[in-house]
């Protein structure tokens, strides 16, 4: 018995040893399918060159397309001019849509959420500011003063027709101040976002790639963290939730986003949701490209596990809230209209059920922690 | 067999490994604090944090507010003093008492090792671990004892081994053994460790640690009893925790448990540790070999301390199969689960949302989890059904205060179980302000859809 067990040891030991200089153990034991390990560095790489820094390049020229067209604008302000500074307005409030949720870095740095979309804006003080010609937008309290949401109140919410609007900045009285308070707001996005694209261009890119690791820390387990808090916090609650009054219990219309357009802040999310999809698809900036993301990550791990196909379980989930979301009027209107607003709580919780999906199934698969506590475990 | 059990419990041993067993382990306690202190895991987890989960029937125990720290010193303290042996059984017990008290304060934080721990150490204070190589002996002759009976020693082998050898029980089930899960989806994650970092993907990888493990737990309180097996099994212990440890965040437990290991090994070996010692401190250890044999605690009876003993042991062995005693699958309910030793067995991550109604207006809305919990606590709430129904009950006295009436309280959640796609957990039509905490079954957890075989 004793000789029995001393073998035993000794082959325990044996095999401690042998599985730290070389493969031999898998000759004796059956390889099964050859399961190939999934690398990070691709994906990250992916993110980078091919989604990040393009989305924030083409965000800054559409910012440099809004200036141009404001310059127009300022230069006669007339209806079709502000049409046209309308439209670029929306056409670059579509492309922040792509970048919002790549809070992570130079952008977290800067905290360009919170600069350029903090939403409901305080026209109240926008006014001040106007009246005054007296303010810092780089306070940390001027956030609701500023960004797309106080250009929503200056290009559509000074009233009640374009006329009336573009009658505001031909006042003698007011003109000036209103130019110049847009033209703020304008060089406060375009300073802000050109840094960013800078700094992801001159380091951090490299920064972020090379951090491949499984680390808490490491970019993919922080990466993936940032985009599910984006999801469930600014697309799903910011845009639709707090709006609907589900977290409050009334609905609060004012609150959706693009408030003073009125009718836009449907498009907002499903671009929004449209970006997320193509993130988590590895999907390339405005292209049909696919390259590694989640989506593939996903799919290797599962080649090991033998388990349920999340890939197409959440893109499937993705698909049903657009679909949803789609059938909807104005998200404006169906709040105003309706009391309780049930057909659009019925597609909110269509979104919802996109949560769980990401932030149980898929980092549990990754073996991601949600919320990176750096506490010991068992 | 009488003969052998009376062996292994009266007969006069050595009292050098007890001391030795004393002194390390009050460093690494004292390490343990210092080094929960210096992460600022105080603050975090005690004193930030607004509200607390508190063990049924343990409702008292709180944080102390930034008093919190002194507690933490106090144990720290007595730590140090365990070590050195001084007013010993003062220290022990201020130390069993604080660490207690510590873990109490929140259940979010609920390790095996801390209970482990605490286990341990309400067992030495029923121990003369001071009797040799300690100021209390090196200042009081008549304190001072060479030997002491067999059983001061043996019961701290008996505690690993139940350790070792339960959890290893716990291993036995399909999804660990058949499925080789949680470790299939944990280890692919490691690929950045040196070494084992280039296999990690592999299947076979994940099925040897498994078994491995398995293995492990249930032999090595065996082959660490038998003298021959004894020297390959403490490298067993060495290459086992070092292990877990580059794989897992599971702080100072592998270290605590290879030193503990020391204390299967024959009195020679902690002969030549305190001679180390007492070389390096310049204390004479000449002085503690007085032959002298330690009977009894002068402080309780040998009655006493015997009937206490046999109910902590019985308590240890039985304990951590109440989980029989409720219907439903172990892994999903959790009902019985902590404090048997069932370690690193699952990968389980939930979502929960709370719908707070107001029964007199039909008002409804979700909360946000972040306004009351520390994101640790909203992971660990959000898969525990104690956590759900406590903090369900902390909403809704939330909400009375700010006025609110008949509040009706429902939760939506999923869980994900080892791999399997998240599934509902708790009946969303159950109004969880009307149900209350208790031993019994949570009739509201809804079952689980799988079948995980075994123990």
């Amino acid at each position: 018995m004793r000789h029995f067990l001393g073998l035993v040891i000794v082959l325990v030991v044996l095999w401690g040893c042998s599985s730290d200089n070389g493969t031999t153990m898998s000759d004796d034991v059956d390889p099964g399918p050859p399961a190939q390990g999934f690398e990070r560095r691709p994906m990250l790489v992916n993110w980078a060159d091919n989604i990040i820094i393009p989305g924030y390049e083409a965000f800054t020229d559409e910012l440099n397309k809004l200036q141009s067209a404001f310059d127009d604008f300022k230069q006669d302000s007339n209806e079709a001019n502000l049409v046209a500074f309308r439209t670029a307005w929306l056409d670059a409030y579509l492309v922040w849509q792509r970048v919002d949720m790549f809070e992570i870095g130079p952008a977290e740095n800067v905290g360009l959420r919170l600069n350029i979309n903090i939403y409901p804006v305080d026209f109240a003080k926008v006014e001040e500011h106007v009246a005054s010609g007296d303010y810092d937008l780089t306070l940390s309290s001027n956030r609701d003063t500023k960004g797309f949401p106080a250009l929503d109140y200056l290009i559509n919410g000074l009233g009640d027709s374009d006329a009336d609007i573009v009658s505001k900045y031909n006042e003698l009285a007011s003109k000036d101040n209103y130019i110049a308070y847009v033209e703020a707001v304008l060089a406060d996005m375009q300073q802000l976002s050109s840094t960013v694209l800078s700094d992801w261009k001159e380091g951090y890119r490299d920064t972020f790639v090379n951090n491949d690791g499984s680390s808490s820390t490491a970019s993919v387990d922080r990466f993936v963290n940032d985009y599910i808090f984006y999801f469930e916090k600014f697309l799903r609650a910011g845009k639709m939730g707090i709006p609907l009054g589900v977290f409050s219990g009334t609905p609060i219309p004012e609150n959706v986003e693009a408030y003073h357009k009125g009718d836009v802040s449907k498009q907002l999310f499903l671009e929004g949701l449209e970006a997320v999809q193509d993130f988590f698809n590895g999907r390339h900036f405005a292209s049909s490209t696919i390259g590694e993301g989640l989506a593939s990550y996903l799919d290797t791990l599962n080649a090991l596990k033998e388990g349920e196909d999340l890939n197409r379980i959440i893109n499937d989930q993705f698909d049903a809230a657009r679909e949803s979301v789609n059938g909807l009027g104005t998200f404006r209107t169906e709040i105003e209209d309706n009391t309780p607003p049930t057909t659009m709580l019925q597609a909110y919780d269509e979104v919802q059920r996109a949560v769980p999906l990401l932030k149980v199934d898929m980092v549990s698969a990754m073996s991601i922690s949600i919320d990176f506590v750096d506490a010991d475990g068992d | 067999m009488d003969l052998n059990l009376k062996k292994y419990l009266n007969e006069p041993v050595e009292a050098a490994p007890l001391a030795v067993f004393r002194i390390m382990f009050g460093l690494m306690m004292f390490l343990s604090i210092v080094r929960f202190w210096s992460y600022g895991w105080i603050g975090k987890l005690y004193i930030d944090p607004e509200f607390f989960f508190s063990y049924y029937g343990f409702e008292w125990v709180r944080p102390l507010g930034v008093y919190t720290y002194l507690l933490f010193a106090v144990c720290g303290l007595s730590a140090i003093l365990v070590a050195l042996g001084y007013k010993y059984r003062w220290a022990i017990g201020i130390f069993f008492l604080s660490f207690t008290y510590i873990e109490l304060m929140d259940k979010t934080t609920y390790l095996n090792h801390y209970y482990f721990i605490s286990a341990l150490s309400f067992l030495m204070f029923f121990l003369p671990a001071n009797a040799y190589f300690s100021l209390d002996a090196l200042r009081n002759k008549n304190a001072r004892y060479q030997h002491v009976s067999a059983w001061t020693i043996n019961s701290i082998k008996l505690l690993l081994a139940i350790v070792y050898f339960y959890a290893g029980l716990a291993k036995l089930n399909s999804d660990w053994m058949l499925e080789a899960l949680p470790l299939k989806i944990w280890l692919p994650a490691k690929f950045s460790i040196p070494l084992l970092g280039n296999w990690v993907h592999q299947e076979w990888l994940a099925y040897a640690f498994s078994w491995g493990g398995a293995v492990y737990d249930l032999a090595i309180p065996f082959l660490l009893f038998y003298r021959r097996t004894r020297i390959v099994a403490f490298a067993l212990v060495i290459f086992f925790h070092v292990v877990t440890r580059i794989l897992f965040p599971i702080g100072m437990f592998p270290y605590i448990m290879i030193v503990s290991a020391l204390i299967f090994f024959d009195a020679s070996l902690h002969k030549w540790i305190l001679s180390i010692l007492s070389r390096l401190l310049k204390i004479g250890k000449e002085h503690f070999n007085n032959g002298k044999i330690w009977s009894h605690s002068p402080i309780l009876s040998t009655k006493l301390t015997k009937g206490i003993l046999i109910l902590f042991f019985g308590f240890q062995l039985l304990f951590p199969f109440r989980n029989t005693l409720y219907p439903g699958e172990l892994f999903w309910t959790e009902e019985g689960y902590r404090f048997s030793w069932r370690v690193m067995l699952m990968e389980k991550s939930g979502y929960a949302q709370f719908k707070v109604v107001d029964g007199e207006t039909g008002r409804w809305f979700y909360v946000d989890n972040t306004d009351f919990l520390t994101p640790f606590q909203e992971k660990q709430m959000a898969f525990q059904p104690d956590f759900i129904l406590e903090y369900a009950h902390h909403l809704k006295q939330h909400y009375e205060k700010e006025g609110f009436r008949d509040i009706e309280i429902y939760v939506e959640s999923q869980v994900a179980l080892n791999g399997r796609l998240s599934k509902p957990f708790i009946d969303p039509k159950v109004d969880l302000t009307k149900q209350m905490d208790s031993f019994k079954h949570k009739s509201w957890i809804l079952p689980f859809t799988d079948d995980i075989k075994g123990i």
